[in-house]
């Protein structure tokens, strides 16, 4: 009996803190085996974020650091500075990367800093409890818009990767989604090409990948990943925004 | 002896150059624009890595990564700049990553001016971000002595695995002297290797790890109680002032820093008025030099501390003495440069004309 | 013949295998609680021949619970 599918190498043996059904654990899953395919794990530095997946650092089965809230993409410009040979990645949510580490992430793109980031969209804090992010959607209810995101009181959900897409240093830009075994294939694969681009030296690139939160969204996970569907693809339209990849063949 | 004639900026950015930094995050703020500018230069020929940040919040944050990634690395600003970069400090000594921090102080608080003053003693000595952490920290008063201090700065760092600060100010980053690069004065040391650096596993069996994260408390206690003896042992090794004419010192003046120079000069008017006075002058702020104190309190009648703040040593100088003497403060803010006409009344007041 | 075998502790009872699988031989242990308190995903030995080795539910586990093999 031949083996289909095991655990991948790129995940250690501690098992994740996720909340029951929470797609983080896919994604860490995802950029792991891609780690593993691409054979980066022994050159692979990753860089934790503030927020659920501030651990990512004992998941992960290559050397990582753990970085200041919003502040991984400086880190991350710093290790591939001194180690530009090596595998540089971030793994950041919507509050780290769109709200406090915005700054950060607009200038690693603006700089091309050839590195790797992996941006999950859940549209809230969830860490902390399910506060507003810059993701949450217009009418939303989360702890800090209870009444449903209003536009006039809060503004209006930032569209990351269309925004960061724009600028020259990027090469490689999609945002996916993982509610499903085919999306979650297709984001597999949009994670392999934004290491692709690294190993390329192509420049900034960056996976956008719509997730769930079932227990701030007050969902079951099977609902979550629905909602995923319904409500956030519409504002957040799947697809890749930049490439400037060569074919691998 | 190949003196160069240097501006001090640009001086402490080719120390760390020799002291082998080859990895530099900065941002630009007067009065230490010329470091950023020197290193943008340099660096390259060097075969390092200049880079300018969108803010310093980022360069201290590039800092932790590349101080975590093995490298020798520096960042330079000036007040309101290290004020951005207090909660990457706090991670850099709570990670235990080594690295030099360069603040050339300039007027506040807020926005304040461009002159040199010396209003962030307390930011960097009690430590301006959250949690116990301790910085060693380093205030020299020549360019000379801050090219010394700086390669000193890397090694400490390095053997510490911790930050060190160098506190000048704008004069002193302004000012030009003649500098040797060749005999530099700096301690012969045994640096560990960085094996904890993320350099990427390659065929090692553990992972590396910089992180300041320790969410169980108990575990987190034993790390304070860890992080304290190392202080300790910098607190034993690593202090390091002046005491000039202090034996038969009626007055001693205490100062750090280029106002120190200004007060060795008003030590020597007065000494020919026939006054003693003596200059303990403080080379590490942190750890704070206790000795220097111990040493004079049964002679001395008192001490008068001049700083160019409302007085921020002045506190650490009233813990040393413990209040076996009168203290007393002359100082000025805002980037004013405190009057040896000033400092000489006072001492003539304080010696109560005794001669 | 495909085989799936779950690692029932680190299961955390969320059914997003249950929901992927095409066959739809997945459901909850309801017989056995797993070191976490949850019943633990599990396919009982006379579906088991129903399994087609997709891995489906293997892809949609977020906790690495799933190995299958063929």
């Amino acid at each position: 009996m031949a083996v289909v599918f095991q655990k991948t190498k790129g995940l250690t043996d501690t098992p994740f803190h996720y909340c029951p059904g929470c797609t983080h654990g896919i994604i860490h899953r995802l950029v792991a085996e891609v780690m593993e395919e691409l054979d980066v794990l022994d050159k692979a530095i990753g860089v934790a974020p503030v927020g659920c997946a501030v651990f990512a650092y004992d998941y992960f089965s290559c050397d990582m650091q753990e970085a200041a809230h919003g502040r991984a993409p400086a880190v991350a410009t710093g290790i591939k500075r001194v180690h530009p040979d090596k595998i540089v990645f971030t793994y950041q949510g919507d509050g780290d990367l769109a709200a406090i580490g915005t700054a950060e992430i607009v200038h690693a793109a603006a700089r091309g800093e050839n590195i790797t980031v992996i941006f999950v969209n859940n549209a809230n804090y969830g860490m902390t409890g399910g506060q507003m992010a810059p993701t949450t959607l217009i009418g939303q209810e989360t702890l800090t818009t209870p009444y449903g995101r209003k536009a006039e009181v809060n503004g209006y959900p930032i569209r990351m990767s269309e925004m960061l897409s724009t600028l020259e240093g990027v090469a490689y830009i999609e945002r996916v989604a993982v509610y499903d075994v085919k999306h979650v294939m297709q984001a597999k694969k949009a994670i392999k090409n934004a290491f692709l681009a690294q190993i390329q030296k192509k420049g900034f690139a960056m996976v956008e990948v719509l997730s769930s939160c079932p227990t701030n969204w007050g969902m079951t996970p099977v609902e979550a990943l629905n909602w995923i569907k319904d409500h956030m693809e519409p504002y957040y339209p799947l697809g890749v925004y930049k490439n400037t990849l060569e074919e691998v063949k | 002896m190949a003196k160069v004639l240097m501006k001090g900026n640009e001086a402490l950015a080719e120390a760390a150059i020799q002291a082998g930094c080859r990895h530099y995050f900065g941002y630009p703020i007067t009065p230490q624009n010329e470091v950023t500018a020197y290193m943008a230069k340099r660096m390259p020929e060097v075969g390092g890595v200049f880079l300018q940040a969108e803010s310093e919040v980022s360069a201290i944050n590039m800092v932790y990564g590349a101080g975590g990634a093995g490298a020798r690395v520096m960042t330079s600003t000036s007040s309101p700049g290290l004020s951005l970069m207090q909660e990457g400090i706090s991670y850099l000594a709570g990670a235990q990553v080594p690295c030099v921090i360069v603040n050339i102080m300039r007027g506040g608080p807020g926005l304040g001016d461009i002159q040199g003053a010396q209003g962030d003693y307390f930011q960097s000595t009690k430590g301006g971000g959250h949690g116990d952490y301790r910085l060693i920290v380093l205030a020299p008063s020549t360019i000379q002595e801050m090219a010394d201090l700086v390669q000193e700065a890397f090694d400490i760092a390095d053997e510490y695995r911790n930050p060190v600060v160098i506190l000048g100010d704008g004069m002193l980053g302004q000012m030009m002297e003649p500098v040797d690069f060749e005999n530099i004065q700096k301690r012969k040391r045994d640096i560990p290797e960085k094996t904890w650096a993320t350099t990427g596993r390659g065929n090692r069996e553990h992972r590396n790890i910089i992180n300041s994260l320790y969410i169980d408390p108990p575990v987190l206690e034993k790390y304070n109680y860890q992080l304290f003896e190392k202080y300790a042992k910098a607190e034993k090794n690593e202090v390091r002032y002046e005491m000039i004419n202090c034996e038969d010192a009626d007055v001693i003046l205490v100062a750090y820093g280029t106002i120190a120079r200004v007060a060795k000069n008003v030590m020597n008017i007065a000494r020919r008025e026939g006054y003693k006075v003596g200059l303990i002058r403080p080379i590490s702020l942190w750890p704070f030099p206790k000795e220097p104190f111990e040493k004079t309190v049964n002679t001395a009648k008192a001490y008068l501390t001049v700083e160019m703040s409302m007085g921020q040593m002045v506190e650490d100088v009233k813990l040393a003495v413990q209040f076996k003497k009168p203290v007393y403060f002359y100082g000025r803010p805002g980037g004013m440069i405190p009057e040896p006409s000033v400092m000489l009344e006072q001492i003539r007041k304080i010696a109560g004309g005794v001669k | 013949m495909a085989k799936v075998i779950f690692n029932e502790d680190l299961c955390k009872g969320c059914e997003l295998c249950v929901n992927a699988c095409p066959k739809k031989i997945i459901e909850m242990d309801l017989s056995k609680i797993n070191v976490k308190g949850y019943h633990p995903a599990t396919v009982k030995p006379e579906n088991m021949n129903k399994c087609i080795g997709c891995a489906f539910c293997a892809m949609m586990c977020p906790d690495t619970v799933i190995t299958v093999i063929k």
